[in-house]
């Protein structure tokens, strides 16, 4: 039986798993994106499992406009990356500090 | 006759010239190749008919047809319930001073076509003396306090724009400086005395204020302590605003201007020098009547100094050599006369000096400047003599001005001169024995001076003269306003003189009952006739006929004398010549002082302190304070996203304890 606990616990590695991509990634935007769209899924399955609990069909319908923000957002992402390789020949995220001060 | 409204006159005599000198301006400025004789066509035509309307205006109020109108024209800001407004009074006493204004500078821009036709500036001079006219007439027509010193301040800029008209002459641009300097010494005091009126009154209007200033009021106002002794505020706003007539009219300390300020052309120092500007601060004070009346300090502090001027400046005008300073001085010592008659509260007779004094005195001016280019630019009258020969018309016009001038009898100054002096003999002001005497022998001394000058440009053939080929008589532009001034010079003083005794200025001057010394002279007179009588056969007559006979004796007949005077009296030469000083101690103390305190101010305090601490001390601690922050910034993502995190850890906290 899969309890509360455990779909939170999942929710939880999933989000753990994104912040420590962001964190320890040094390398690869592509990479960073995926990580920045794991921590929305893990909220998205918080959402999922309180909604589905408490019988209460507006978490789910929530989570519908968190995909089509992410998907957006992602997008816009992969946009700015083409860009940036094309103006810098690298996505290294080492080579990406101009906003130093 | 028809009855035109006094309003829409005003209104056109005060608009007329600055829009003659704004057609001039832009001419002067932007099309230099117009002919010079389209701007002499406007400039006369709107000074002409601006003077033509003055002269009916003045009538008007002659014949009491006209009564006193003041009129807002409109309210020029707001500011903490006092309203700054822009309007006009017109009554006896400014209808008088815009016919002297525009009919002396009406004759000065006749002359100005015979005397500056050679000048490449000559569009320019028009547009300033146009100007100055527009000024002059804002400052006299103004019926508050403002408009007084807005008109005030305007004077102030042409003159000084005049004095240096010759900008490339480094003496014009001495003297310019030092007029403007030395007059903004004057419009301080004047300024805050302005500021005193509004503490006091609480409004800038001239008729609101007069009409707070009766008897009764006068000891509620507002007193303050000085060292223990009681100072009213009266008191205290009439010496402010006498350091402003001062420094505008040249009374000693701030007199030095007026003398340097000849280095101007000739027509201006007629127009500006002599008849009307420096005459705004004794008319100034006139029409401040009501309020120095109730200051007993301030009038004896205004005799005072008129007197001192008066005669310490006649003084000076006999070692001069140079034909306009010793006009100059001349002026000076009448506008010392002049403030010694607002002293004794003789304020109709200081109005009537003042008319008479421009008309004779603008036409002393406009003469020598004929003499001046007669003689091909030469000032200095030891090089002239027997100038009278060649120049017959100036020579005449010259010897009734003079005459005027020291007061002969049936001539212009004889009226006035005499009404002032009359007027302080009946005084009881403080020391007025003293004072009299001081004033009588200032009557002495103006003939002296004024004859020498005279007979020495004019007469005197015996010194040998570099000049005596090519003296010609100059063109009829200078000499129409010759003669034109010869006439109110001669008249103005037998058509006035019982008008002034009669209480002409009745409504707009106020006396009070026991100091009105023309009322008591009114007693004494009954018919211009016996004020003549009286006035040939009194001692004063007798003093200035003395006073030409002393210079005919010691530069006509006796030409040695002069120099065994200049030898046996050195000490007093030398006072005299020196000034007495003051322009010594302006140079050497005051205006080193003065940059003393500059350097001070400049390089300590305000290289130090205000740009040190305050302004480049803020600039550098915001650089040092972002020099530390900026490490923060170091461009990684990852270190974004941890004090991100970090940031939403201690929110989580902070809302989970709460």
């Amino acid at each position: 039986m899969i309890t509360l606990i455990d779909c939170m616990l999942f929710a939880l590695i999933l989000f753990i798993i994104g912040l420590t991509g962001i964190f320890f990634n040094r390398k690869n935007i592509i990479t960073l994106l995926m990580c920045l769209e794991l921590v929305l899924l893990a909220v998205n399955t918080n959402f999922i499992i309180f909604s589905s609990l408490s019988g209460n069909l507006e978490g789910q319908i929530f989570v519908f406009f968190i995909l089509a923000v992410a998907a957006v957002e992602i997008s816009t992402g992969l946009a700015i990356l083409v860009m940036v390789f094309r103006q810098r020949k690298t996505i290294n995220i080492e080579n990406l500090n101009i906003l130093k001060g | 006759m028809i009855n035109i409204d006094l309003f829409v006159l005003t209104k056109i005599i005060i608009v007329l010239p600055l829009v003659s000198s704004l057609i001039s301006g832009y001419c002067s400025l932007l099309y230099n190749k117009i002919k010079n004789i389209y701007i002499d066509f406007i400039s006369l035509f709107a000074v002409g008919i601006s003077c033509l309307i003055s002269l009916y205006v003045f009538y008007g109020f002659y014949i009491d047809k006209y009564k006193t109108l003041e009129v807002l024209l409109y309210i020029w800001g707001v500011t903490g319930g006092v309203n700054l407004e822009v309007g006009i009074l017109i009554d006896k006493l400014s209808s008088i001073m815009i016919m002297i204004v525009t009919f002396v500078s009406f004759m000065v821009h006749i002359y100005t076509m015979g005397y500056m036709a050679q000048d490449p500036g000559y569009k320019r001079f028009f547009s300033y003396i146009s100007f100055f006219t527009f000024a002059m007439l804002v400052l006299v027509l103004s019926n508050n306090f403002l408009q007084l010193f807005f008109g005030w301040e305007a004077v102030g800029l042409t003159s000084y724009l005049l004095i240096g008209f010759w900008f490339n002459k480094e003496s014009a641009i001495f003297a310019n400086l030092k007029a403007f300097l030395v007059n903004r010494v004057g419009d301080l005091g004047f300024i805050i005395g302005i500021a005193a009126i509004l503490y006091q009154f609480g409004t800038l209007n001239y008729l609101e204020i007069f009409s707070m200033t009766t008897k009764n009021n006068i000891s509620n106002f507002y007193t303050f302590y000085i060292f223990g002794y009681e100072c009213y505020i009266t008191t205290f706003i009439c010496l402010c605003l006498f350091v402003g007539a001062m420094g505008k009219s040249a009374q000693i300390p701030l007199h030095v201007w007026l003398p340097d300020s000849m280095e101007g052309p000739t027509p201006i120092s007629a127009l500006i020098h002599a008849a009307t500007m420096v005459t705004a601060g004794i008319f100034m004070c006139v029409r401040m009547s009501p309020i120095f009346e109730f200051s007993q300090t301030a009038l004896t502090f205004v005799l005072i100094i008129g007197t001192l001027t008066c005669v310490m400046m006649g003084l000076i005008g006999i070692v001069q050599n140079d034909i306009k300073r010793i006009i100059a001085y001349s002026t000076l010592s009448q506008l010392g006369l002049m403030m010694a008659a607002v002293g004794v509260s003789a304020y109709s007779a200081a109005i009537f000096h003042l008319m008479t004094h421009a008309f004779f005195k603008a036409l002393l001016f406009l003469g020598a400047g004929s003499v001046i280019i007669g003689v091909h630019h030469e000032q200095n009258i030891n090089n002239m003599g027997g100038v009278g020969r060649y120049m017959p018309v100036t020579y005449i016009t010259m010897l009734f001005a003079t005459l005027a001038l020291i007061g002969f009898p049936g001539f212009s100054g004889f009226f006035s001169k005499d009404l002032i002096i009359e007027c302080i003999k009946i005084s009881n002001m403080p020391y007025i024995n003293c004072i009299y005497y001081i004033i009588v022998f200032s009557v002495f001394i103006t003939s002296l001076y004024s004859f020498r000058m005279f007979f020495i440009v004019f007469h005197n053939t015996k010194t040998k003269s570099i000049l005596y080929n090519n003296v010609k008589e100059s063109s009829v532009f200078i000499l129409l306003p010759l003669l034109l001034l010869t006439i109110p010079s001669i008249i103005s003083g037998w058509v006035f003189i019982m008008h002034i005794i009669n209480n002409y200025f009745e409504n707009t001057i106020f006396v009070l009952a026991d100091h009105n010394v023309v009322s008591f002279v009114k007693e004494h007179y009954h018919s211009r006739l016996d004020f003549m009588i009286h006035g040939c056969f009194s001692f004063i007559s007798l003093l200035s006929l003395c006073g030409i006979f002393v210079s005919y004796y010691i530069y006509i007949y006796k030409p040695k004398l002069p120099y065994v005077l200049k030898f046996k009296l050195k000490y007093i030469y030398i006072v005299l010549v020196n000034k007495y000083g003051f322009d010594i101690f302006n140079e050497l103390v005051l205006t080193v002082l003065v940059k003393k305190i500059s350097i001070i101010c400049g390089k300590i305090l305000d290289k130090y302190i205000i740009d040190g601490i305050f302004v480049n001390g803020v600039a550098r601690s915001i650089f040092y304070f972002s020099n530390f922050f900026r490490k923060i910034q170091t461009g990684y993502l990852y270190t974004y996203v941890s004090f991100m995190i970090v940031g939403l850890l201690i929110l989580v906290f902070v809302m989970i304890n709460s």
